[in-house]
């Protein structure tokens, strides 16, 4: 079976973000003062061949622990849906 | 004669002044590739500056799996000298062979200028030449500079003394202090024997008196020194 990998990768809580927090000025400034806790992060999407949606899991979450995401500083989910 | 490798990686762009600091100071400099699986005999091997991948998915993140990587670790791993500057220090810290990691520099600008550091320790592969409390002025040029590490990871580094050179305020307002918002003013960190070191300042690229200052020699005259003791 083909399956669609989505992998949402974020700063891990309480990492100093100043990216988002720049963001979250512009927002502000712009007169959105009601967004806060504005963070960036990056979503990584590949399809994947796998016998199950469990199984093909497993393999998207090992690839994410061995190289997409660095427990350090990044906590990451993972969804798998039909293509 | 003290043979220093440099590793060249996709996007490295200090190989070239780190060959040459370290022929300055007696050694034999070779130039390592790295799809080359050995480190052609180099007592210590060094990672340099520049943009491995172009920096792709996390810095360091893809050059970690290059070829000459498990000859690195093997190397370090056996007490081999192994020293990442700049993008070096972030692959050592992606490849795990120092804790933590370097993210995005809390002014979120590129930062290109001298600094002033501290030398913290100078039992190290790259400190021995230089006084412990010294103060020197070195270039940094990053804008994914800020090392940050687990409370646990950080204070072990503190009761351990493994912090090399910490960021300080400078005499004047042409090298301030800190440039990154890095945890602890952390510039430079080694593994527990002081043979593994990582830092973000350039030594390579102040050490020639053509220049106006060769405060970054010392780091390659304490790896000679460090080896000739060795010997």
């Amino acid at each position: 079976m083909k399956y669609r990998v989505h992998v949402r990768v974020m700063p891990r809580a309480g990492l100093l973000d100043p990216a988002g927090q720049a963001v979250e000025h512009a927002l502000s400034a712009l007169g959105f003062t009601e967004a806060a806790n504005v963070h960036l992060g990056r979503a990584i999407e590949f399809d994947l061949e796998a016998a199950t949606a469990g199984a093909a899991e497993t393999r998207a979450r090992a690839m994410c622990d061995r190289l997409l995401t660095n427990p350090v500083i990044e906590d990451y989910t993972v969804a798998v849906t039909a293509p | 004669m003290i043979r220093i490798g440099v590793i060249s990686f996709p996007g490295s762009n200090c190989e070239g002044e780190t060959l040459r600091a370290a022929e300055r100071v007696g050694a034999e400099a070779v130039s390592i590739w790295h799809q080359d699986r050995d480190l052609k005999g180099a007592d210590v091997v060094i990672l340099p500056g520049g943009f491995s991948y172009g920096d792709y998915l996390r810095c360091g993140a893809i050059a970690r799996f290059s070829p000459v990587m498990p000859a690195v670790r093997a190397h370090a791993e056996a007490g081999g000298g192994v020293i990442g500057i700049c993008n070096g220090f972030q692959i050592l810290c992606e490849a795990g062979l120092l804790p933590g990691a370097l993210v995005r520099n809390a002014g979120l600008h590129f930062v290109s200028r001298p600094v002033d550091v501290r030398i913290e320790r100078t039992d190290t592969i790259v400190t021995r030449a230089y006084a412990r409390g010294a103060v020197i002025r070195i270039p940094v040029g990053h804008g994914e500079g800020r090392y940050v590490a687990s409370a646990e990871v950080r204070a072990a580094l503190e009761a351990d003394q493994r912090i090399v050179f910490r960021y300080v305020q400078g005499g004047s307002l042409d090298a301030p202090g800190n440039p990154n918002g890095a945890e602890g003013d952390i510039a430079a960190i080694c593994n527990p024997a002081g043979t593994v070191v990582g830092m973000m300042p350039h030594p390579e690229r102040l050490a020639d008196p053509a220049l106006g200052s060769d405060a970054g020699l010392g780091v390659f005259q304490s790896i000679v020194t460090s080896l000739a003791g060795a010997c």
